[in-house]
Order: structure tokens, then C-alpha cells, then sequence
């Protein structure tokens, strides 16, 4: 026990004292809470569009007023044919354009038939996707504002809601994502170059050469890691509650228990790595390109599962991140209790348990 | 030996580093073909006075032409009339042994006649034909020196840097690599040694020690030997460097 | 007493089964000071990682305090002190965090065993809040040395100590293994440097993973068959030709200032005059004083 102390000390001692390690520790979590909650959300705010009106009468006014006075939207008026608007786009000043054929209000009112043209510029999928939606559920409303003027009896109005996070806040996806992104940095990469440091240092061999349990330097090497993984969970939540305005909603103890065996479960595979390494610069590649990139890509945080080609979807589910992922998001913004989220828990205690095992078997208490 | 034939004139070079005189005023000449061994203890400043000499940092004060070049302001001609081999650095190991060699010749600007010419001599004077395209990492310790020397006197330059260049090889691999010292600097190329081994430095004409950024001595190894009455130069270098202040 | 025993030890890597250590066999007795001299490569470290129970041996057997290095590697491990080639400590601690670190790694304390390493820790104790990575080669050795006695070893595997230090800290570190075997501690150091062979009780000439020779260093050198020649003059690499072209040569080789020399006759007159004859001045020929280096030279041809 003596000596499995000693050997955290000293681990904290490593940490400590090297500058980089400390950077990536702990101001990586913070700038990406920021980058992530300030610089990058998928919000649209004052996005330019254009708008063409040939009708110029009662209703496109009515309903340029209520596009306008969204905050989403700064509208600027040009009277342009086709081609200009086509120029316009590419000087890429405007996201969408807003066409009212002539005698709109006539087609409304009486044709009960109008139609509207939205050009977006879908150079950006997400934004161009986000902003039609926006202008049609505009439409829709003042649709319904007017068949309601009408009295018209009977009409099916779509009714869009954004469940969970009304004010389409984009710091609120991030935070579970930045969240798993941190735990794969600093416990998988971590662990792994801080172990192979020893081999390629040297220092593995004297260990080795010790009656000091080899497994154990293994564990006392990854124990640390765990505590240290902890403290940023601790600095991303705090983050995201007094800077990003993000109120945990769900049980903070379910989230720290679930954080705990996710950093488990990078550990596993950090130590895996840095078994089957021998130099510094191959297990952080490999943690980068093999656990960052998956994390970044299969957790549903950047890109949504559900829109990828099946074979990838299939595989987003051998990486843990997707699952953690799912779980954080759960708790912390839909608010949810570990009755709902068993089966996530059980596939991620499962993957914990198997990394766990093949690390230990390939384990070896000799050189090579 | 006539004035002119000197390559390296040295005459009180000093690089400070904020308090810290890392060489402190080095006077000394090199001749033309001569092996110079430059000794020292660790943090003697060695490494400082080597790239001062070889044009990679600039001198706090005092004069240097290597060469015929000034230190301060002709480095690249400099760089282009020397060549340098270092043990820990000299060939690209994942390069096959024709790579490297069309390679470095490629590096000082020789022309693909000369580099072809140049690349089937040094195979054919190493021995190394039958092992022209294996990787560099293939080939023994000893042959990667004595392929890394010939590297670093391809351009045929007026003086070559050796630093510690035949660590951990048998006394006959060293040997061998010996030989070629010798038959460059009969080909008139002055080499410039720095090492840590003293018998190494016995096969120098002129040996210098520097201790704490000073050149304490500078003779022949047996005048050395003689003054310090010392059986080996072993023995000439401990006297001298047990009394340093300054380890790195 | 024999504190190692090495039969017929032989180890091979990779798939082409590159032999690196060949059918070796030696043993070192209690308290003695033994040297493994030898190149790069010539399969000094894989012996030593073999004995330390590092690396599985792929034949032959061995024993450290009569322990054999397969079955009982955990009593090895406990009981031995190690060195391995580089410098291997953290270099982000400081000495006395080493020390206290490996001390308490291997079950005891600093105060325990100071008396082992006192000689050598007070040269570097002045130091002791010092970051190893800023220690002078000398300083990292010394510091190493005492990491690798303070858990009070019987014996001692030091992986080539000396390479890449300066004269001045090698022999300090000799006079620091001369005491150490007062305490009658067994040592095994290898070393690349023939110099240092003279230093060590018995010595093994290792080269190609195969032993050469194992004696005293001082029977070595007196089993040297030949008449050595020491032969000089003002241009070495003209004399060195000139003594290839020798008819009566048997071998001739540079030795610092001089070239050493054996020859087929007894006739060093003739020699002089040969070499004269080519047009070498300051010409000196006398009976050379043989060193290990000559008899390697020697068992190599």
C-alpha cells in the first residue's frame, strides 16, 4: 500500500510539473467548453436574407413584418431578377432568399393558395436546413394567424416545438459531447504516453526489476488519471452551470457514477494502448486517430446518427463515447433516472469489463 | 607551417549567455590535413565553441574564419566548405544506403553526374555494393559510421566536424573507420574531432582540452603526455578536469 | 561461492531468429567485480536482461544467488539491483524523489541503507532538490547508482554505466565500484570501452553474442601469442601503408600515436629500414606493452 502511494505521489509529481501536460489537462476542458458554448454553436442569430417582393401588397408586408421582427433574421428589401439573386449568393453576404410572386394576397385570400419562394445557400447543410425551417414555421404561424382571421372551421397546422431546449441553445448539445471528448483526451491519451514514457525512459525495465507487483504499476499509474478525469467532469459541469446558464437537470451523483465508469473504461483502453506501443508519438497518434476521431464522429455529438448510412451506424455502437454520450445528454438535460437508463449503463459496463480484461491479459511482466 | 595553410583561425572567441561565459576567449589554429581532437569534460563548452565554428550561432566576441570565412557574417559559405557527423545523427535510418548518399549529395548541390560517380566510388571503396538498396537501420553499427563519414566528405569539403563519432563499435570496426580519417586528411581534408574517449584521442596530431569555457592546453599528445608526465592522455585529462567547476 | 551461473544461454529475436546472445556460459563468484566487454551488439544488454528475468532466454538456463532466472523471478527481482544502458530516471523529479521513491518501491527506506550509499549520495546530496534531467552525466550516474543499491542488493547488474560520460566521472565511478565490492556486493558491469576491462577482477571478451575469452584481465593479456611491435612515425597513415606492404606482416593496426605491429621474423633492424626506405621520417619501432584492446584485436582475426 506503501508503495502504491508512492507511486501516485510521484505520478502527481509528473503532472504537475510538466507545463504541456497541465495545459492539456486543464485548459483544454475549458477552452472547449467555450469554444463549443460561444464560438461554434449551430445557433441562427442575424442570419441576412433577402427579400424579393413582386406582390407588394397586405400580406407580404404582414408576413415580412413577422419574419423581421424574429431575431433570427435581418431582412434587407431589393427588388433583383433571377440572375441577381443568383450573384448575390455567391458574394455569400446572405444565407436565404425570400421570393413573393406577384399577387400573393389575392392567391391567399382567394384561391386559399399562395405560394412563397425560400432559395437558401446550402454550401452549409445545417445552417440552410435550420433557416427554412425557421421561414416555413414563420409561414405556417402567420398561415394560422390569417385562416384564423378567416374563421376558416377546420385546418391541420403543423405545430414545430423544439422539445427540450425551446431557445435552441447550442451549448446545450455540446456540453455532454465536449464531456466525452475531454475523458478520451485525458484518460486515453494520458494514460497511454504516460506509461510508455517509462518504457521508452527506461524506468519500465527498473520496475519490472522490482518486487513491486507489475499489475499494480499499471494500476497505480492509471489511479491518478481516474482522479484527475473527476476534477475536470467537476470543471466542465461548474462551467456549464454558471457560465453557459446549463442547469443539470437529472441526479448529479448518477452523472458522477456514470462519468466514473466511462473514465474507467478509457482507462482500460489507454493502458491497452500503451501496451502495444512502444514510443511516445505512436500512442498519442493512436489515441488521436484511434478514439478522438470515433468520439468526434460516432457520438452523435458533431454529426446525428440517425442521418448516416447504416453501416456506420452500426458502427457507432462499439464506441463507448456514443453511449456515454447518450447517457450525459439524458440526465443532464432531459433530466432522466438510471430506470431509464440501464441499458446504456449495461452496454458501457460491458465494454468497461471486456477493455478491462484484454488490457490485463496482454499485460506482460517481462520486456517485449 | 606557412600562414596560409591555416583553415580554422580562432582568436579570442567567447559566446556568453546572459552571465554565463559558456567559451571564454579561444585562441587556435588549424592546419590544413591535420586531426584536431577538441576535449573536453561535460559543460566545458565544446558543444557552444563546435557551432560557433560550424556557422550555427553567432559569437558574442572575438575572431573566427573557418575555412577563410568569417563566423558572423559568411555562415552559409561556411556551411557549404564543411561537413559534419555526429553519432547520434547522421543518416537517415529508413533510407535505403543509395538514398542517403544521393541524398546528402543532393543536399550540397552536386550534380546528378557527380552524385551517380561519387555514389558508385563510395560503394565500391566501403564494400557496401551488394548492400546498395537495403535500409540504412539494416546494417551494422560500424558500417553505418563508416558510411556516415564518407557522407559528410562527399562534397569533398576543407574541414569535417566529427563529434564523438566511433562510440560502441569493436576495435577493429574502429579501426577501419580510423583508416578513413587518416586517407581524408591526406586528401588534404582537416578533421576536427570532439570526444570523450582518450584513446580515441590519441590518434589526433593535435589534441586541445577545455575546461570551465577555457582551452586549457593545446600540443601533440606526446608533448602532453610529457609535460603532465603522465603515462596516458587518460591521466593528462584528469588532472585537468578534476579541478572543474562546471558540470552541464 | 557462485553468486551466477550462465549455461549454455542463448536468446533470438524476431523472426528471422537473429541470434543475439549464442550459446553462452560463465559464472561469477560472490563479491567479485566481472565485466562483459564488448561492442554495441555484441549482446551485453540481452545477457543482462536475461539475468534480471527481463527477457525469457530461447535456451540454456541460469542462476542468480542460486535462483533460476525463469521459475523464481520474483525472489531475482526482489534481490538484485539493476542499471539499464540509458539513464533511467525520472528525469522530472528530483534526486532525493528518486531516491525516496525507488527506496519505497522496493520496500525499504533511505535510512535503512544509507551506509551503502552514503559515499556516493554526499556528492550529490548538495543537490538534492535538484530535477534529475538538469544533473551532469556524472551527477545522473552517481545518482542512478544509488538508486539501484539503496534496497541493499546482492547483486549488482550495471548495463554499460559509463557510456557518454566524461573521463573524469568514469573513474570516479571505478573507485566507486572498487568500494562497493568491500561491501562484498557481486558486480556485473558491461562496457564497450576495453580501457576499462583492466578495472574489473575477470572480464569476458563478448562479440557477436559469442565469448571469446573469459579470464583476469592480466592472463588475457599475458596469453597474447605474439611479439607486439609499437611503431611510429610523423605520418600515421603513410606508416600504415607502408606496414601493410611489408613483406614479413602479420598484422598491423593503428594504437593511438603509434601503429602496433606483428611480425612473421624477429628482425626489427630490417623493419626500420624498410620503413626509411619509403620515405617516413621519425621512425621509432620498440616492443609494445599488450592491452586487452590488442588481444581482442587478436581473438577477432
Amino acid at each position: 500500500m506503501k508503495q502504491f502511494l508512492a507511486f501516485v505521489r510521484k505520478e502527481f509529481y509528473h503532472v504537475l510539473r510538466d507545463r504541456r501536460t497541465l495545459l492539456i489537462l486543464f485548459g483544454m476542458p475549458i477552452a472547449q467548453i467555450l469554444i463549443f458554448g460561444f464560438a461554434l454553436t449551430n445557433e441562427v442569430k442575424d442570419s441576412e436574407i433577402l427579400v424579393v417582393d413582386y406582390a407588394k401588397d397586405n400580406a407580404s408586408w404582414e408576413l415580412l413584418t413577422k419574419i423581421g421582427s424574429s431575431r433570427y433574421f435581418n431582412i434587407r428589401q431589393a427588388a433583383l431578377s433571377h440572375q441577381e439573386i443568383l450573384s448575390t449568393f455567391r458574394q455569400g453576404k446572405i444565407k436565404a432568399v425570400v421570393v413573393f410572386p406577384e399577387g400573393f394576397n389575392e392567391d391567399l385570400l382567394h384561391h386559399n393558395k399562395a405560394q412563397v419562394q425560400l432559395i437558401a445557400d446550402a454550401t452549409d447543410v445545417n445552417t440552410a436546413n435550420m433557416i427554412t425551417n425557421y421561414l416555413s414555421s414563420i409561414i405556417l404561424d402567420y398561415q394560422n394567424q390569417v385562416n384564423a382571421n378567416l374563421q376558416m372551421p377546420y385546418r391541420i397546422t403543423p405545430e414545430v416545438r423544439m422539445l427540450y431546449n425551446p431557445q435552441l441553445k447550442g451549448a446545450h448539445g455540446f456540453v455532454p459531447g465536449v464531456m466525452a471528448l475531454v475523458l478520451m483526451l485525458v484518460s486515453v491519451m494520458m494514460t497511454a504516453i504516460s506509461i510508455v514514457r517509462e518504457k521508452e525512459t527506461g524506468t519500465m525495465e527498473i520496475l519490472l526489476v522490482s518486487p513491486f507487483k507489475p499489475v499494480l504499476v499499471i494500476f497505480a499509474k492509471a489511479f491518478p488519471y481516474l482522479a484527475l478525469s473527476l476534477v475536470n467532469v467537476t470543471a466542465i459541469l461548474l462551467l456549464s452551470v454558471f457560465v453557459l446558464d446549463l442547469p443539470v437537470k437529472g441526479s448529479v451523483p448518477l452523472l458522477f457514477a456514470e462519468s466514473t465508469l466511462f473514465i474507467i473504461t478509457c482507462l482500460a483502453l489507454g493502458i491497452f494502448i500503451s501496451i502495444k506501443t512502444e514510443s511516445q508519438q505512436i500512442a498519442m497518434l493512436i489515441s488521436l486517430m484511434g478514439m478522438l476521431l470515433p468520439t468526434m464522429m460516432f457520438s452523435g455529438f458533431l454529426f446525428p446518427i440517425e442521418n448516416m448510412p447504416v453501416p456506420l451506424q452500426v458502427i457507432s455502437n462499439i464506441v463507448p463515447s456514443k453511449w456515454f454520450y447518450i447517457i450525459v445528454k439524458s440526465i443532464m438535460i432531459k433530466g432522466l433516472g438510471i430506470s431509464m437508463l440501464w441499458k446504456e449503463t449495461l452496454i458501457l459496463l460491458g465494454m468497461t469489463l471486456f477493455l478491462l480484461l484484454i488490457s490485463l491479459k496482454s499485460f506482460k511482466i517481462r520486456l517485449q | 607551417m606557412m600562414q596560409d595553410d591555416k583553415v580554422i583561425v580562432c582568436e579570442k572567441l567567447t559566446k556568453r549567455f546572459g552571465d554565463f561565459i559558456a567559451t571564454n576567449e579561444i585562441t587556435f589554429n588549424v592546419h590544413k590535413g591535420e586531426i584536431f581532437g577538441f576535449l573536453g569534460a561535460n559543460g566545458a563548452g565544446k558543444t557552444t565553441a563546435m557551432r560557433m565554428l560550424c556557422g550555427l550561432s553567432s559569437p558574442s566576441s572575438g575572431k573566427a574564419t573557418i575555412a577563410g570565412y568569417d563566423v558572423y557574417t559568411q555562415t552559409e559559405l561556411i556551411k557549404k566548405n564543411i561537413g559534419y557527423m555526429s553519432q547520434k545523427f547522421s543518416l537517415y535510418e529508413n533510407l535505403t544506403v543509395r538514398e542517403n548518399i544521393e541524398f546528402f549529395g543532393g543536399i550540397y548541390g552536386l550534380s546528378d553526374e557527380r552524385i551517380k560517380s561519387k555514389t558508385d566510388e563510395l560503394l565500391r571503396v566501403l564494400g557496401l555494393k551488394s548492400e546498395a538498396n537495403k535500409l540504412v537501420a539494416s546494417l551494422p553499427l560500424g558500417w553505418k559510421q563508416k558510411l556516415s563519414f564518407s557522407v559528410a566528405v562527399l562534397h569533398d569539403p576543407q574541414i569535417v566536424f566529427l563529434d564523438e563519432p566511433t562510440g560502441g563499435v569493436d576495435p577493429v570496426t574502429r579501426r577501419q573507420f580510423w583508416d578513413l580519417i587518416y586517407e581524408a586528411a591526406d586528401r588534404g581534408i582537416t578533421v576536427f574531432v570532439t570526444t570523450h574517449y582518450m584513446d580515441e584521442a590519441e590518434y589526433c596530431n593535435r589534441i586541445s582540452i577545455m575546461v570551465d569555457g577555457r582551452m586549457e592546453v593545446l600540443d601533440t599528445p606526446t608533448n602532453l603526455k610529457h609535460s603532465f608526465q603522465a603515462r596516458s592522455m587518460d591521466e593528462v585529462f584528469y588532472q585537468l578536469a578534476r579541478g572543474a567547476k562546471r558540470g552541464d | 561461492m557462485e553468486a551466477v551461473v550462465v549455461k549454455n544461454l542463448t536468446k533470438t529475436y524476431g523472426k528471422e531468429k537473429t541470434v543475439a546472445v549464442d550459446d553462452v556460459s560463465f559464472s561469477v563468484n560472490k563479491g567479485e567485480l566481472f565485466g562483459l566487454i564488448g561492442p554495441d551488439g555484441a549482446g551485453k544488454s540481452s545477457i543482462f536482461r536475461m539475468l534480471t528475468t527481463l527477457l525469457l532466454p530461447d535456451g540454456g538456463s541460469a542462476s542468480v544467488d542460486g535462483h533460476d532466472i525463469v521459475r523464481d523471478f520474483r525472489q531475482i527481482r526482489s534481490s538484485v539491483g539493476y542499471m539499464p544502458g540509458k539513464f533511467s530516471l525520472y528525469q522530472d523529479l528530483t534526486i532525493e524523489e528518486n531516491l525516496h521513491f525507488f527506496a519505497t518501491v522496493f520496500g525499504t527506506t533511505i535510512e535503512e541503507n544509507y551506509h551503502l550509499i552514503q559515499d556516493i549520495y554526499v556528492q550529490i546530496e548538495p543537490f538534492k532538490n535538484r530535477r534529475a534531467g538538469k544533473l551532469s552525466g556524472g551527477m545522473k550516474q552517481k545518482l542512478a547508482l544509488c538508486c539501484a543499491l539503496i534496497h541493499k542488493p546482492t547483486t549488482l547488474f550495471l548495463d554499460e554505466p559509463t557510456t557518454g560520460v566524461d573521463p573524469v566521472s568514469r573513474k570516479e565511478f571505478w573507485e566507486m565500484l572498487k568500494r562497493l565490492k568491500e561491501q562484498h556486493i557481486t558486480i556485473l558491469v558491461s562496457t564497450p570501452y576495453m580501457d576499462e576491462a583492466s578495472l574489473c577482477d575477470r572480464i569476458a571478451l563478448i562479440q557477436g553474442g559469442k565469448i571469446l575469452s573469459i579470464d583476469t584481465p592480466q592472463n588475457i593479456v599475458n596469453a597474447y601469442p605474439d611479439r607486439l611491435l609499437a611503431v611510429r612515425a610523423h605520418e600515421m597513415y603513410r606508416l600504415l601503408k607502408a606496414l601493410e606492404s611489408y613483406p614479413a606482416i602479420l598484422s598491423s593496426y593503428a594504437f593511438g600515436e603509434y601503429a602496433h605491429a606483428t611480425l612473421a621474423d624477429t628482425d626489427t633492424e630490417a623493419l626500420q629500414a624498410y620503413l626509411r626506405g619509403q620515405g617516413l621520417t621519425g621512425v621509432e619501432v620498440k616492443d609494445a606493452d599488450v592491452t586487452i584492446e590488442d588481444s581482442f584485436i587478436k581473438l577477432l582475426h
